[in-house]
């Protein structure tokens, strides 16, 4: 797409294996294309586990990918280079440094002398507002503050390309409007050095609101399953109709592909979210309300709950997979028999929910059948774990036994002894 | 380890535990030399060097450091206890606990065979029961402030459902307050243990005056091998001692931490549960099954019991009016034994101690501390960057961190005949290479601290300083050093109460019929025990003691207080 010269960071076919003791490798990434051209902010939307971080690495020089080319501005990239800066996550400040000597830290690969050094800290920490701070220890700051000297760390050595991981997901709403607000205003009137950066999140309006082009990572392993361009200029107004239509626009695609996925999965490789029963009922219950009536948008929900879409999805997920919602484009219904189960008591529900855990999680009803068959009624979970593990990775096989145990003994299923780690036929005795 | 840091108790209350825990060492020391005249304890000469002997040995050594763990829980239970429900009983136990920590054990060792072997005259439980109050007292404090401490913070939330229930406190104790401390006691005993083993060995081997003990076990064992001067022999009984701790690791604490994780009070899942073979295997067993559906339900009849405590002095919920003049007693009684304790000190002082007598006492504690501090900050600067370079790297911390705790844990006395025979050998000068034998065995703690602490430097962290390029000598002084500073001064504390008190063994060895003196406050507290004079044995620990306590208190409180709080994000 772009030539050598206006493109700052390449990464071509990157593929990343995770030797693991005792188990077949992991794959996290496999085959991901990414660019960042000169001017250009560029967003990486994805779920947890869906290998943003482990990308973001790779393109920081912190880590190396198994396999292919990292290029920056042209040059094959081996470790931390010179003109690339991270903001992380959990601010990553050094606690027994004063705002300054935090900032400074940033500068010592330049070698500068030490009065550069802190006329430049200054500078940085002026720009990001963070004056009459300088003296302050990290844990005097609030976290908003305590972003800001991450940011003033990121960009006191002048880098041509700014590495960002959820730099706003710690942060209350507020604070993080208020410091993103702050910093694109920043980028917007070119008062910074940066010429291009990268942004990793799991908030669809966060992404909308600051790229110009966003990636939207699928998970195992992790690739670049859709792209999507936002020409709105800045400053953008979340409550445009164009700007909805974006964020309308990218629900929808992540909704197809949970809908696809699940129907690709049928066997017992089918890999179940993370999401208790409590969350699952609420959810129903909440979408079968009268200001609901059955039916909503993704998008609409998320800023109605204030939830993340790694949140949301999972549990839109989960409810499809057991057929009590039905995901179309962006949008989330209750199937028939989503409603009977909104309406039902306790014990009906359980009904239903057993009954549709049995159609539709063939873990569940593999589980179930074993037990039948076995004279005692009981089988340990390791026998499952293994079978699972033809299907799954270790971890995956593990979090998705988890997960029918739980859903398992809401629906009463089958009982499960976390001493002697076995499943049993029926409720729980002591 | 932590718990030798503790910034609660006032200088006052300090000054006055001091006073009280030195007296109650000279009365000791005067005492004995009162009920000691008559007594004739002596059979040196029992111990066979053979090396079939030495497994029965070993399971003697073992069985004794089992008692000892047992009386140090029992002790806990109840000094803890009282601590942390009287207020009262909290104002003289925990400054006094205090100051007992810094007391090294070996030096009144002496006192404790005295007053047992005369409590039981001619029986071998004298001896026997003074091994064990050694080990006891290398324990006990370290436990019952761990459990002191978990008592204190008890969740606000727990407390108040555990009362809307109406449970007595003999329920609430068993059911809320003893679960919620027990990862904190299961580690503090593990650290306990292998503290102790260092003690185990010293103390079955003792001469105080004209009293020759040999207990069966290990430390006779080699006394014995020095005696003869059988180097094979002091071999053997350092495999079996070997043979002995890893026994001890994976037969009992493995299961013990294993079991003690179900009392975690974090609600979200560990990360790495701790497994033990051993204890998957005894509750398989069916012997043990039996066992356990026998005693299970008796146990929890006995935990269900509503029992109240018995009125403690000052318990913490009485009103305001009775409370006051209670506590004005109170205040009234301690000062009378505190004055009455200090009055005796004064007088037993003046009469067997002369002014000389404190300055050679006092000039042999500057050159033991010189020692100390000399050999502390050597072993620093060794071991603090191999434990970063370790620390920082998973694979190698999970090789490096056991073997660490392992030659922590191992008795170093065990050694000392090996690099005496080498001093002897090549006619080394005894006042500087019998200084290292110090820290032989408390230098792994320093080590193990350190590798604990860069292993658990935050990543992110890490992260930022490879992202930024910070250089060399930057990246040590910023970055990894400040972060592993707090572990590094709880190794070091350690490792300096653990030379202090090893510096009562090593300081004056011996091959045989050679003996090498190195000069220094252990050995003047060393040849004062073998001649039986208390009073200089008593004042040599009494100022040892306040080295120790003017250490704690003016080098290391305020620097892990200061470690403590800068390392901190909130």
């Amino acid at each position: 797409m772009a030539d050598a010269s206006s493109c700052l960071l390449d990464l071509r076919q990157v593929r990343m294996v995770y030797a693991r003791p005792g188990g077949e490798p992991l794959e996290v990434l496999s085959g991901v294309d990414l660019k960042v051209g000169r001017g250009e902010i560029v967003g990486l939307l994805g779920r947890s586990g869906s290998g943003k971080s482990t990308l973001l690495r790779i393109a920081a020089g912190l880590i190396r990918p198994t396999a292919d080319e990292v290029l920056y501005r042209a040059e094959p990239l081996r470790g931390p280079a010179a003109g690339i800066a991270v903001v992380f996550q959990t601010f990553a400040l050094y606690p027994w440094l004063t705002v300054q000597h935090n900032v400074e830290l940033g500068l010592d690969a330049l070698q500068l002398a030490q009065a550069e050094r802190q006329r430049r800290a200054l500078e940085a920490i002026d720009l990001i507002g963070l004056d009459g701070f300088q003296s302050a220890y990290p844990r005097e700051l609030s976290g908003g503050m305590r972003q800001r000297v991450g940011f003033a760390r990121a960009i006191v050595s002048d880098p041509r390309l700014l590495l960002m991981d959820e730099p706003f997901s710690a942060l209350d709403v507020l604070t993080a409007e208020t410091l993103r607000t702050d910093f694109l205003d920043l980028w917007v009137d070119g008062r910074l050095p940066i010429e291009g950066m990268l942004l990793v999140t799991h908030n669809i309006e966060e992404a909308v609101l600051m790229c110009d082009r966003i990636l939207i990572l699928a998970a195992h392993p992790g690739h670049i399953a859709a792209q999507v361009r936002v020409s709105l200029t800045h400053p953008r107004d979340r409550f445009s109709a164009a700007f909805r239509a974006v964020v309308d626009e990218i629900y929808a695609g992540l909704t197809a592909r949970i809908a696809e996925s699940a129907g690709a999965y049928t066997g017992l490789g089918q890999l179940l979210p993370p999401v208790s029963v409590n969350r699952l009922n609420g959810f129903v219950e909440m979408l079968a309300s009268p200001s609901y009536g059955g039916r909503c948008e993704l998008a609409q929900l998320a800023t109605a709950l204030a939830l993340k879409v790694n949140e949301l999805l999972p549990v839109a997920t989960a409810l499809h997979i057991l057929e009590l919602v039905e995901l179309r484009q962006g949008s989330i219904h209750l199937t028939a028999a989503g409603r009977v189960y909104a309406a039902a008591g306790t014990e009906e529900r359980k009904r239903l929910f057993r009954e549709h855990l049995l159609r539709f999680v063939p873990l569940a009803s593999h589980i179930h059948q074993v037990l039948e068959e076995r004279s005692d009624r009981r089988a340990p979970r390791e026998r499952f774990e293994l079978e699972l593990q033809d299907h799954l990775s270790r971890d995956d096989a593990d979090r998705t036994l988890q997960v029918v145990t739980d859903w398992g003994r809401y629906a009463e299923l089958f009982a499960y002894h976390a001493r002697s780690k076995s499943f049993a036929v029926g409720s729980p005795a002591l | 380890m932590l718990s030798s840091v503790r910034p609660r108790v006032a200088g006052w209350q300090d000054a006055l535990a001091i006073a009280v825990v030195l007296t109650a060492i000279v009365l000791l020391g005067a005492g004995a030399r009162e009920m000691f005249a008559p007594l004739d304890y002596a059979r040196p000469g029992a111990i066979s060097l053979a090396p079939t002997a030495l497994p029965l040995y070993t399971l003697r050594t073992l069985l004794r450091m089992l008692a000892a763990l047992v009386v140090s829980s029992v002790f806990t239970f109840i000094y803890a206890t009282a601590a942390a429900k009287s207020r009262r009983a909290e104002l003289v136990l925990i400054p006094l606990l205090d100051v007992l920590q810094s007391v090294p054990v070996l030096g009144y060792l002496s006192f404790t065979v005295v007053f047992f072997v005369s409590a039981f005259p001619g029986s071998e439980l004298g001896p026997e029961l003074a091994a064990i109050f050694a080990i006891f007292t290398s324990q006990a404090w370290n436990m019952a402030f761990s459990f002191y401490q978990s008592l204190r913070m008890v969740p606000r939330d727990l407390d108040e459902a555990s009362r809307s229930f109406r449970s007595s406190a003999w329920q609430r104790f068993w059911h809320l307050e003893v679960p919620f401390a027990i990862p904190g006691l299961v580690w503090n005993i593990m650290m306990s243990v292998s503290g102790g083993w260092f003690f185990v060995v010293a103390s079955e081997a003792i001469t105080v005056g004209n009293v020759q003990i040999a207990l069966p076990g290990v430390g006779s064992y080699v006394a014995r091998a020095i005696e003869e001067r059988d180097l094979g022999a002091v071999g053997w009984a350092i495999v079996a001692m070997s043979a002995a701790i890893v026994l001890y690791d994976q037969l009992l604490f493995r299961p013990l931490v294993a079991w003690s994780e179900r009392f975690r009070f974090e609600q979200t899942a560990a990360q790495v549960v701790p497994r033990s073979w051993a204890g998957m295997l005894f509750g398989r067993s069916r012997l043990f099954q039996a066992l356990h559906a026998h005693l299970a339900p008796r146990l929890q009849r006995v935990a269900g019991a509503r029992l109240e405590w018995p009125s403690l002095p000052g318990r913490r919920s009485l009103a305001p009016f009775p409370r006051r003049l209670g506590d004005g007693l109170w205040l009234l009684v301690i000062a009378v034994v505190v004055g009455y304790l200090v009055w005796e000190f004064w007088r037993f002082a003046r009469a067997s101690l002369t002014w000389d007598d404190v300055g050679v006492a006092v000039a042999s504690g500057a050159l033991t501390l010189a020692r100390v501090v000399l050999l502390v900050a050597l072993a620093s600067i060794i071991w603090v960057p191999i434990g970063i370079a370790i620390g920082l790297r998973p694979r190698l911390t999970a090789i490096i961190q056991p073997m660490a705790q392992f030659l922590a844990a191992f008795p170093a006395n065990l050694l000392f005949p090996l690099a005496v025979y080498l001093i002897v050998r090549f006619g080394l000068a005894p006042a500087v290479w019998l200084s290292p034998l110090m820290i032989l065995g408390t230098q792994w703690y320093i080590l193990f601290n350190v590798i604990a602490g860069a292993s658990a430097f935050p990543s992110d962290l890490r992260e930022a300083a490879a992202s930024f390029r910070v250089r060399s000598l930057r990246w040590w002084t910023n970055v990894i050093l400040p972060g592993v500073f707090p572990y590094f001064v709880t190794g070091a504390i350690t490792a300096s109460g653990g030379a202090w008190n090893a510096s009562i063994v090593s300081e004056v060895v011996s091959w045989g019929t050679t003996r090498l003196d190195a000069g220094g406050l252990g050995a003047y507290i060393t040849r004062m025990t073998e001649a039986g004079d208390y009073p200089r044995i008593a004042l040599g620990v009494a100022v040892m003691s306040a080295i120790v306590v003017a250490m704690n208190r003016l080098l290391w409180r305020p620097l892990y207080a200061f470690a403590e709080r800068r390392t901190r994000l909130e």
